[in-house]
């Protein structure tokens, strides 16, 4: 099996989510050992990805704990039985 | 997460449904940050997700009895969390607010990523930057709402694609489709904020290579 770019960008989320079957991977791969374009990419999107999975993104303001349990308790309390 | 709260779940959810109220900081503990980031990721108002994290914790408190421990508890709550944000994005939006145009379907049909010839790898130093986070948050909280809300809960949360279709009340195929977008969306956005400085380094990225 031959591809074009085009059809390589179409397996990039399939391929980094390893879900591709034997034959589309090792089309996608042969492809990208001679595609320069596709491997980059192929290396951009995983790299936002990398930044995504990264904890410190997205973070909790600070005292948010606090706040969120001081009102539960409130709530909680308010409520008799429950 | 620790793994002894997972364990201990449901003996959690069956004291506080016996009377011990109290025990319910306990059982949501592992769960604020997520509820809070997923909210956040959507509405991209820290003040907003915050109050609807707590909106979503009260909800979960008052519903939990309709809890059935079919699907895993954080994927109940996440679904809680985002029915909480889709309601307060609703109230937010105005006409003028989408700021990219839906695609006109869900087929896995023409797309072009950004193409990039002289690309390497981002450095470490560069995944650093404050700002590049920034922009990242950025083109997130501008996806059209159908892939945000797919792209936050499997690639923000770590949801998987099953839990995923489960929460957005979708198939795992639809999931696939919206991932691949979002993430071909996101790379056109972000490609010119990645450009490299330096070579790569190995070994850092831990999650997407083996």
């Amino acid at each position: 099996m031959n591809l074009e770019c085009k059809h390589v960008w179409e397996q990039i989320s399939g391929y980094l989510d390893k879900q591709l079957d034997a034959e589309m991977l090792a089309a996608v791969e042969r492809h990208l050992e001679s595609c320069e374009v596709c491997s980059a990419v192929l290396d951009s999107t995983r790299n936002i990805l990398v930044l995504t999975a990264d904890d410190r993104t997205y973070e909790l303001p600070v005292g948010f704990s606090r706040r969120l349990h001081e009102r539960l308790t409130a709530v909680i309390g308010g409520e008799g039985g429950g | 997460m620790k793994p002894a709260v997972a364990t201990n779940e449901a003996a959690l959810i069956a004291r506080v449904l016996r009377g011990e109220k109290e025990v319910f900081h306990e059982l949501i503990r592992p769960y604020e940050r997520m509820v809070y980031v997923t909210i956040f990721a959507i509405l991209k108002n820290e003040t907003e997700a915050e109050d609807g994290a707590q909106e979503t914790m009260i909800s979960a408190y008052r519903n939990l009895k309709s809890f059935r421990g079919e699907a895993k508890f954080s994927t109940w709550l996440v679904t809680i969390a985002m029915n909480e944000a889709r309601k307060r994005l609703r109230k937010a939006k105005t006409a003028a607010e989408d700021s990219l145009d839906e695609p006109k379907d869900d087929g896995e049909g023409d797309y072009a990523p950004a193409v990039l010839t002289d690309w390497r790898e981002i450095p470490l130093a560069a995944l650093e930057r404050r700002e590049l986070k920034e922009k990242l948050r950025d083109a997130v909280s501008m996806l059209p709402e159908k892939y945000r809300e797919v792209f936050v809960l499997r690639d923000i949360e770590e949801l998987n694609q099953e839990e995923t279709a489960a929460a957005l009340g979708m198939n795992v195929t639809l999931v696939k489709v919206r991932l691949h977008r979002a993430r071909m969306m996101l790379q056109k956005m972000l490609v010119p904020y990645l450009k490299s400085e330096a070579p790569a380094r190995g070994g850092f990225f831990r999650r997407w290579f083996q």
